[in-house]
């Protein structure tokens, strides 16, 4: 991102600094309350109209040891007046509540910006367990910094030393001075964290009051405090009218179902075992039993996809949730349900691999494995979300696709995005596309009905299911005679069946919208993307647009099969940049499928995101 | 079936045995109306066939419609069963058919949900999916068709081989130490468990019946002959011959009473079960157990699982108790109900949103 440039300051009538965007990173140890103070922060910000982007940074392990490096949680809050797509590379204002988060998030703030410490925790029992051999407050190491040394445990305590509480409860409470600091600093108001908190601790009352009370004593503490640069303020974004709500995106994957469950008629039914991080999906369902919905947590990823295809078989909307190494063991159940064409949903949030890889890291690297990881000629759907907040429609377009076309579709989300937030402007299910499941024969068709009788343009097979007088019929893995569903070992007619299958799926471009592109419309460079890199994507080509430069973004939403238009899209640039986050998966295909065009890549596999500046620099270098 | 989605629950509702008074009466079938139109394709003399008429014959005995029927199986010999029903039918993946019924039978628990497995299929590579099955205690009738032997990939042991078989993949005999399939449903929480030889097609259909009137997960083991791969495996035990003096036909409330002559029995001695004369050494008709089932109670049933002479069958153990999908519906049906949220959109809307 373009840092510079924003915080140039401006003055106000009330000597507020306006900035136009900034990124505040909240980080503690685990037991800190690291996430509950970030996400309070950006829910502020969004109740007044800024576009934000969020991103928690949880450690690998459950209960690190106090203190200890891998123990430290961070939470990165980007807000703006102007249009936010990504939580942002460069840290403007670092919270570390202790040597460990000052050690693990230093390297993300560059020189001139602020960083905020509680000096209480910067002892040497401390200092030498973040793996500190001098204290970096002391020996210079920060001059080029605003240090903000705070007392932060020692007022919290002392703003509630009446109250009667144990030391764990006292002690429990710094987060808030440290939240009340930094809203203040952004002239952010306390009622909404205030009645939140009074929700959360409705019946401690005692617990409650602490917390208001130590929240009030760090607001007060940076407006006394002379050592803290003034206030600043980020004003409203002009975003698009609406009601909006802060979403994250596997809390918006699961809606999307829940959404799409509603308007088809169908009872939603997941199938699928716990895995990072994918499993949020399976909580918010379970969650959300109360919509009709089941929830079956399986001994394994493969009893959770085979339990989605017998559902699917009864008559259900039927999805299975997983990330890579869970898609690896499905592969041979998608196989049957694209044998026996039935409508599944797999959801895949992709993590770093290959094997167990990195967990609570983010990837694009299960592409291929979607697109051919199974035995046999056995083509399905696959689509991926670009946003959290566009998890909730692209779950809902799976869905749709799964169920009007018979046959599974694979979504592709990451733990980027996943685990991400933002603004969402909530739309009624009745402004939602119709979703027509494929019918269902009509009883006096029982006489000459078969299992694979199509519905000429789809090519969708009819969804007779179990329970339903007349039509009782049998399917399965083996290959199938064409329209009476028979098994067949005919050499032609396998051939046959296996060009019907892929003609089913390519038929689906028919039924989903052309590709856009943001940006020059035509010109030097195509930026190339897909999936949950969108926000940084556009960031960096939005700025180089913006400076006159010819560059375009195309970012794919649909991937197989792949938008109509693309070979047009592709023609009209001069250059195609294919970035991802992997070693060149998309880029793969294309070249495959369009094997007419040049391909420059541009990959990442770090278990990190791109950042905006390093897009920009490289895409510079190829506009000169 | 839990009343948020209408079109579905008038769906399900149509095609329910307990709502559908005003549809037509249940058919009378006959074991005809559940052959299918397809050429079965069993080596001829294989204890398949048996199982196949002992079920058409016991699907009309069962009071339930034909299309509320589903058979799940995974792949084998024995796999190739639902295709020659003539009911609903899912040929899965190896090893998977409990996990694709398990579905099938939560999406509408109002079917009658069969599982058809090997002992290869259900043991080897479906293993895991069989006994989370069985301790769900969901309502399937899982029959296996246990013939000692991978039948459909020509030869191969299998987790019920015995030590020392030959087969293609044991030259020198069988190394691995066998499963005892009764033990394990009892020792995964199993409900019902029942034993039965491919030579008695009454016995078999009257097992079925007793199986589909179990609630929770049924289990049938079917001791079953592959004439190719391992002819004669179970001979020693069940041949016409034999039988009568080796296996014991257990009868709920009635004595363990084996024997042509009527006059073995079981006894426990305290600390197993044996096999005693009656009349010999001071044995009396006294000391015979008599059979129950329904103990809650798993011991005796466990040991039973275990005796290798006289070889029970029949149904060993039958316990009522709740089933899974009965807790599943319950709790999203008192979900639904206590909601406040009617659609979606109610959940959409809710809680903290904002203007803009
Ligand atoms: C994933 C997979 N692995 C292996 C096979 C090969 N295979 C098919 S059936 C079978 C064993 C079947 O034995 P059993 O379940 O005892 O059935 P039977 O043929 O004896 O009735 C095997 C190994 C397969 N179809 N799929
Ligand atoms: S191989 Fe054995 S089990 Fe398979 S059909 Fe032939 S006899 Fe039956
Ligand atoms: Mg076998």
């Amino acid at each position: 991102m373009s840092n510079d440039g924003h915080m140039v300051a401006e003055q106000t009538e009330q000597a507020k600094i306006k900035l136009d965007h900034v990124v505040i990173r909240f980080a503690g140890d685990s037991g800190d309350g690291m996430q509950l103070t970030g996400s309070q922060f950006s829910d502020t910000s969004a109740m007044l109209g800024n576009d934000i982007a969020t991103f928690p940074n949880y450690p690998a392990e459950i209960r690190a040891p106090e203190g200890s490096i891998y123990g430290v949680s961070g939470f990165q809050v980007h807000i703006g007046e102007v249009e936010i797509s990504t939580p942002g590379d460069d840290v403007d204002v670092l919270v570390a509540m202790n040597p460990a988060a000052l050690k693990t998030n230093f390297s993300a703030v560059p020189k001139g910006k602020t960083i905020i410490v509680d000096i209480d925790e910067f002892t040497s029992k401390n200092l030498t367990r973040a793996g500190y051999d001098q204290n970096p407050l002391d020996d210079g190491s920060l001059d080029s910094y605003v240090i903000i040394k705070a007392p932060i445990t020692q007022l919290s305590r002392e703003s509630i030393k009446d109250m009667g509480l144990d030391n764990t409860s006292m002690n429990r409470t710094r987060n808030m001075f440290a939240l009340g600091m930094v809203f203040w600093m952004f002239s952010r108001p306390l009622d909404y964290t205030i009645k939140f908190l009074e929700k959360k601790f409705g019946n401690k009352p005692n617990i409650f009051e602490a917390n208001v009370k130590v929240l009030k004593a760090g607001y007060h503490y940076a407006e006394t405090l002379e050592l803290l640069p003034s206030a600043f303020t980020v004003l409203p974004a002009k975003m698009t009218e609406g009601t909006y709500r802060i979403i994250m995106g596997n809390t918006a994957t699961a809606w999307g179902f829940l959404a799409a469950a509603e308007k088809s008629g169908k009872q939603l039914f997941l199938g699928s075992y716990p895995i990072t991080p994918a499993s949020d999906i399976l909580h918010e369902l379970s969650a959300h039993q109360h919509f009709g919905v089941v929830t079956f947590q399986a001994e394994d990823e493969i009893a959770g996809v085979c339990s989605a295809i017998g559902a699917a078989f009864t008559g259900d909307l039927a999805i299975t949730t997983t990330s890579g190494p869970g898609l690896a063991l499905k592969s041979e159940a998608i196989g049957l349900a694209v044998m026996t064409e039935l409508p599944i949903i797999v959801v895949d949030v992709q993590r770093g691999g290959p094997s167990t890889g990195l967990p609570t890291k983010t990837e694009q690297a299960d592409l291929l494995q979607a697109m051919y990881g199974r035995n046999g000629e056995c083509p399905v759907i696959v689509i991926a979300p670009s946003t959290p907040a566009n998890c909730f429609d692209f779950a809902y377009e799976a869905s749709r696709l799964a169920m009007e076309h018979m046959t599974p579709v694979i979504l592709l989300s990451d733990g980027y995005i996943a685990n991400g937030s933002a603004p969402w402007r909530i739309r009624s299910i009745k402004e939602m596309q119709p979703i027509n499941p494929a019918p269902a024969p009509a009883p006096e068709a029982a006489a000459d009905w078969m299992p694979y009788l199509r519905n000429p343009d789809t090519l969708a097979r009819q969804w007779a299911l179990p329970g339903t007088p007349g039509f009782e019929h049998r399917i399965g893995g083996l290959e199938k005679e064409d329209f009476t569903g028979h098994i067949s070992y005919d050499p032609e007619n396998h051939e046959h069946m296996v060009k019907r299958r892929a003609e089913k799926v390519k038929r689906v471009e028919n039924y989903i919208p052309e590709q856009q592109i943001d940006g020059a419309q035509s010109g030097d460079l195509l930026v190339v993307g897909w999936g949950g890199t969108y926000g940084s994507l556009i960031t960096a080509v939005k700025s180089l647009h913006e400076e006159g430069k010819s560059i375009g973004l195309a970012h794919f939403n649909y991937l197989n099969p792949l938008p109509r238009n693309t070979r047009e899209v592709f023609s009209r640039f001069k250059k195609i940049v294919i970035c991802e986050l992997n070693m060149g998966q998309f880029a793969t295909l294309l070249r495959s499928e369009f094997p007419d065009f040049q391909y420059l890549q541009y990959n990442k596999v770090q278990g990190l995101p791109f950042t905006v500046l390093e897009l920009n620099e490289h895409f510079s270098g190829l506009l000169k | 079936m839990h009343g948020i989605n209408t079109k579905k629950s008038l769906n399900t509702q149509n095609s329910s045995t307990e709502t559908n008074n005003n549809m037509s009466e249940l058919p009378t079938y006959t074991f005809k109306d559940f052959a299918s139109d397809q050429e079965v394709r069993w080596c001829p003399g294989c204890g398949d066939y048996v199982i196949l008429r002992a079920m058409q014959k016991a699907l009309p005995m069962m009071g339930r419609r034909r299309e509320d029927f589903v058979f799940v199986s995974g792949i084998g010999c024995s796999s190739r069963f639902p295709y020659y029903m003539n009911t609903y039918g899912f040929h899965g993946i190896h090893g998977r058919a409990p996990a694709i019924a398990t579905g099938v039978k939560l999406a509408n628990p109002k079917l009658s949900v069969w599982v058809i497995t090997g002992d290869g299929d259900g043991l080897a590579i479906g293993g895991n999916h069989m006994i989370h099955a069985i301790r769900r205690n969901i309502d399937l009738n899982i029959i296996l068709f246990n013939n000692k032997i991978y039948g459909l990939t020509k030869g191969q042991f299998s987790p019920t081989s015995d030590i020392g078989q030959k087969t293609k993949s044991s030259p020198y005999g069988n190394t691995q130490r066998p499963f005892n399939f009764g033990e394990l449903t009892v020792g995964s929480a199993g409900q019902f468990y029942a034993r039965v030889p491919d030579n008695n097609p009454n016995d078999m259909a009257d097992i079925f019946v007793a199986a589909e009137k179990h609630h929770g997960t049924s289990v049938v083991e079917v001791l079953q002959n592959c004439v190719i791969f391992n002819d004669g495996a179970f001979d020693s035990m069940v041949d016409k011959s034999v039988r009568e003096d080796m296996l014991l036909y257990l009868k709920q409330g009635e004595k363990m009473i084996f024997g042509k002559e009527k006059n073995k029995g079981i006894r426990f001695n305290g600390r197993q079960l044996e096999a005693v004369t009656i009349g010999e050494n001071g044995i009396t008709e006294a000391d015979i157990l008599v059979h129950d089932a329904t103990d809650p109670n798993p011991s005796m049933h466990f040991m039973l699982t275990q005796l290798q002479y006289p070889l029970p069958v029949g149904v060993i153990r039958s316990v009522d108790s709740s089933t899974f999908e009965e807790l599943v519906d319950t709790q999203v049906s008192a979900s639904v109900q206590k909601s406040k949220f009617k659609s979606v959109d109610d959940l959409l809307f809710s809680g903290e949103t904002y203007q803009v």
